[in-house]
């Protein structure tokens, strides 16, 4: 019988490109990845590097989640380090989605999340509540819709021209 | 972006040294460092070793290697990194589609052929590569095409002395051996071209042994050979009457004997100076409204194939439009 564990062959990237662009989101599941030269994304990977160091770093599932830093207690704390809160979104649904998938994959539910804003010494917690957990759904299955279609015309956005995929989709 | 060309002129050792790599050779030790190289280029005789390699491996980073007499021999082309399965299959789509593979076959042509006529625009030499271009339209068989190709660059090789100083004519296009001073320019500037297009095409996911105008069986990264022919006229040719007009090269650049003429130490060091001088040059990208340099070009004219065979924008080479 088929589960929904087909379902979560989508990686953790792919849901916060969902609510940032389509097109970048078509490109990064055919392995069209343009982060490599990007400065942006160079920086990010430095603040990464740079902090948290003595926490339990990068912890990686099935290659399709991949955990910023994960911490032991009461409950089980999934840390997503991000470098500024301008697409909120994007990150709150990716942390949720990690947050999904320990709880229908592994079965580890006492969990919470935090996104965490080094640079701006901030933290946020979110909860995986079952309104979000339908929200993921009815984004997985978006997900499913997009990559299995031609590639999407990009729509230029403010952002466009600090991502990596500019030249790309606008050349 | 600040990576850049190395051009190792000398013989020597590339060494490593923890994270990097040092060029030795008889009068120095030279770094590199390693965030700072985009590709190398030798052209003298190079030891290394593994560690070396490995290091560049990891970096992402390819040695194009030129022989003695400064013809390309091969590149150090590391793992590649960026694979996609699916734009692999449409590279291949579009290669075995016989219809698509004209399509794209005649876009190069196209887009070397309207460079060309830029090039001569530029010195006021009349020419009739737009009527010979014409004839493309009938062409349904690539060999039909390498023929209109042919005839292109025959009738603009011709009109390029017309502009070149007597004894830097052409004459005849002689290959392997050039031999006149102006045919071993050409062929240099050629090879180098089609290194630095192998180390644009390497950053992305296209691969370079599937083409379209030249055939994939020429034992070569073919694809690199289609998309030079673009990027010929713009990069090579109008560098070669940059340098002959200005006198920058002259008879003692050369080395000649009774069947070929190959430029000397002193003529490849000039030559590396102009070339990486050009592919620096910036110029505002019409429609990406921001500043790009010519090898940036190169890669932009692989992204708009990417697009291309993914179908979401027909590729239009890229034409000077100054």
């Amino acid at each position: 019988m088929p589960s929904q564990k087909q379902h979560l062959q989508i990686r953790g990237t792919q849901i916060n490109y969902f609510f940032i662009c389509h097109t970048k989101l078509w490109f990064f599941s055919h392995n069209i990845q343009m982060e490599q030269e990007s400065e942006l994304v160079s920086l990010g990977k430095i603040i990464h590097k740079n902090s948290y160091k003595r926490e339990h770093r990068d912890f990686a599932l099935d290659n399709i989640v991949n955990m910023d830093f994960i911490r032991k207690g009461d409950f089980l704390e999934i840390h997503e380090v991000k470098k500024s809160t301008k697409m909120e979104k994007a990150h709150e649904f990716q942390l949720l989605y990690y947050l999904y998938y320990l709880k229908h994959e592994k079965g580890i539910s006492n969990t919470k999340g935090f996104i965490d804003y080094p640079k701006i010494r901030k933290k946020q917690e979110f909860e995986l509540t079952s309104d979000k957990e339908y929200k993921l759904e009815e984004i997985f299955e978006k997900i499913k819709e997009i990559v299995a279609s031609d590639l999407p015309k990009p729509i230029k956005k403010p952002f466009c021209r600090k991502c990596a995929y500019f030249e790309l989709c606008w050349v | 972006m600040t990576r850049k060309n190395y051009y190792l002129m000398s013989d020597g050792i590339l060494k490593r040294r923890e994270n990097t790599v040092y060029f030795i050779n008889k009068d120095n030790k030279k770094p590199l460092p390693i965030n700072k190289i985009y590709s190398i280029y030798a052209y003298g005789s190079l030891s290394f070793s593994s560690q070396v390699v490995n290091l560049l491996a990891k970096e992402g980073i390819p040695i194009h290697f030129f022989n003695y007499y400064g013809f390309y021999s091969g590149s150090f082309y590391p793992r590649e990194t960026l694979l996609s399965g699916d734009l692999l299959v449409k590279q291949a789509e579009h290669f075995l589609d016989f219809e698509k593979r004209i399509i794209l076959a005649k876009k190069f042509v196209e887009g070397a052929a309207k460079n060309m006529m830029k090039v001569l625009a530029y010195y006021n030499v009349d020419n009739p590569i737009k009527e010979i271009l014409s004839e493309l339209t009938d062409c349904d068989v690539i060999t039909e095409i390498m023929n209109v190709e042919g005839r292109i660059r025959a009738d603009y090789y011709g009109r390029l002395d017309e502009i070149l100083p007597e004894d830097f004519q052409i004459g005849k296009r002689s290959r392997r051996p050039p031999e006149n001073m102006i045919n071993s320019l050409i062929s240099f500037g050629n090879s180098l071209i089609y290194s630095t297009t192998l180390s644009e095409i390497y950053n992305t996911q296209l691969n370079p042994t599937i083409s379209y105008l030249h055939e994939p069986s020429e034992r070569r990264y073919s694809l690199s050979l289609d998309l030079s022919e673009i990027f010929k006229p713009i990069l090579v040719d109008r560098l070669i009457l940059y340098l002959v007009k200005k006198r920058m090269l002259n008879e003692n650049d050369f080395e000649k004997d009774m069947e070929y003429c190959l430029l000397n130490e002193n003529g490849r060091k000039v030559f590396l100076k102009e070339y990486d001088k050009r592919l620096k040059k910036t110029i505002k990208h019409r429609e990406l409204n921001k500043n790009v340099s010519y090898r940036r070009l190169i890669r932009l004219e692989a992204y708009k194939m990417i697009k291309h065979l993914l179908g979401s924008k027909e590729y239009k080479p890229f034409v000077m439009w100054w």
